[in-house]
């Protein structure tokens, strides 16, 4: 047996980083999960991402 | 060597916001107390808007004030002169004030004064019309004509001369008083409104008015909940004034709305503003109307989020749930996801719920464009029409793009005084 396939057979307790929705999917399915609100920086907006950093000087 | 002085801005601009002592010293006249105010000024609410460009709510004001000021006899008269040019408008901000909703101020209404005994700067707010109709919502009917005279002729005389026999009250106590009590001061000014009371019914008594207009100030007020709001308002105000212009400071020092714009200003940027479109406020209607009858965001009572209460303290007010929607556990959280974006923790407004943990305080631009979390706000949603005043309450974030605007002008800034 795979190593994932074991995995899926155990309990699953899972960390959902960044995307809400997955977290209410999981939850709707009776999936222990934790929900990590987390963005990437300035929401990936790479000039202000560079502003940013410039003030980091 | 920039951030370090970006650090260093921030945390002085962060000081002299704990450090002020908003305190209330009396009642005055628009016209006579408040600094560039003219006959034919009137004071808005938000950044800078012309005529043509302002909502409902907002014209439904400035000819609720040109009524009320007989400068004009009715509603089409009213609107002629708000396009002739004869008449000024301009932010209660840029004339040390600020304005619940409209924000609306005309020169013969009465106004709190509040002096920040710390710095010795002050800052004007109108006294709260209570509920249902009224200017600040964009209501002008004959009964709010009426009620505004009232509080010309009664409310601020009483309340003047009271304030006058009682001496100065301590703002900043019976906030941070209010916060333990409930109150979130910026939708719930239960806990305020009636330490309010307390203070001035005793001194009210003892003036010599008629005791039929004593009884209907002290009914007046304490028929609305939200007559301390025109005090923490102000309190806000004078408490920020003096943390504007600190040379590298990231800290915004105003937020506002003009019902068509949001507007901030930022420490380390001087007077200017940056704008976006105002948002529509989600949460609670009256029975009767529906999302298509909400104005876009309007008002400056956002200072009390700016100043690390209201929005950003409703972990202290999780009854105020009821009046905006969401759970008591989403008022924790709205405060604890503030703290990510702001510099420091209020050594005087404090939350019972987080172990007396201080608000979140002092936004800090860089903080919010690099989250992506903007500030929670909470307020009341005014319909769209003039004339018809308030249909609910609810949550409102600012447009994303003032920030990111203040972070490229800041940025820029830099680079012309040769420091990046």
């Amino acid at each position: 047996m795979s190593n994932i396939n074991r995995l899926f057979k155990n309990q699953l307790k899972v960390i959902n980083i960044g995307l809400e929705a997955f977290y209410g999917d999981l939850k709707k399915q009776k999936v222990e999960v934790i929900h990590v609100d987390w963005r990437p920086p300035a929401m990936g907006n790479k000039k202000m991402v560079s502003l940013l950093n410039r003030l980091k000087s | 060597m920039v951030q370090e002085r970006i650090e260093a801005a921030n945390k002085e601009t962060v000081r002299i916001m704990m450090e002020g002592q908003p305190t209330l010293i009396g009642v005055g006249t628009a016209l006579k107390d408040i600094p560039g105010m003219t006959p034919k000024t009137l004071l808005h609410a938000g950044p800078p808007i012309t005529w043509d460009k302002m909502s409902g709510p907002l014209k439904g004001a400035i000819i609720g004030a040109l009524i009320y000021e007989g400068l004009a006899k009715n509603e089409d008269k009213a609107a002629e002169l708000a396009v002739s040019g004869e008449i000024e408008f301009a932010p209660c901000h840029h004339h040390s004030s600020v304005g619940p909703m409209a924000g609306v101020t005309s020169p013969s209404m009465p106004v709190w004064i509040i002096e920040n005994k710390a710095y010795g700067n002050r800052a004007y707010c109108t006294l709260n019309e209570g509920l249902g109709k009224v200017l600040r919502y964009g209501a002008y009917s004959s009964e709010v004509i009426e009620m505004l005279r009232w509080m010309e002729g009664v409310l601020g005389p009483v309340i003047g001369e009271t304030l006058r026999l009682h001496g100065p009250i301590d703002l900043k106590s019976m906030i941070a008083q209010a916060l333990q009590m409930g109150d979130e001061g910026h939708n719930r000014n239960r806990a305020g409104t009636s330490l309010l009371i307390r203070e001035l019914a005793p001194y009210m008594l003892q003036t010599k008015f008629d005791t039929v207009d004593k009884i209907d100030v002290l009914n007046f007020i304490n028929s609305n909940d939200h007559f301390f709001l025109n005090l923490t308002m102000p309190a806000c105000k004078a408490t920020l004034d003096p943390a504007g212009g600190i040379e590298y400071s990231t800290i915004v020092t105003t937020m506002a709305r003009n019902g068509t714009e949001f507007g901030i200003r930022v420490s380390g940027l001087g007077g200017r503003w940056f704008t976006g479109p105002s948002g529509i406020v989600k949460g609670l209607l009256f029975p009767g109307f529906t999302d298509k009858d909400a104005n876009p965001d309007i008002g400056d009572s956002v200072i009390t989020e700016t100043t690390g209460i209201g929005g950003f303290a409703m972990a202290a007010a999780p009854v105020i749930v009821q009046f905006v929607g969401g759970s008591a556990g989403d008022a924790l959280n709205f405060t604890q996801r503030m703290y990510e974006i702001t510099e420091a923790e209020n050594t005087v407004y404090r939350i019972p719920a987080l172990n007396f943990r201080g608000t979140p305080t002092g936004i800090d631009i860089r903080k919010v464009v690099e989250t992506g979390i903007l500030p929670n706000i909470n307020t009341g949603i005014a319909h769209k029409d003039a004339g018809v005043g308030q249909i609910g309450a609810g949550l409102v974030e600012p447009p994303a793009k003032c920030f990111e605007d203040a972070l490229e002008a800041f940025v820029e800034d830099l680079e012309i005084k040769g420091q990046l």
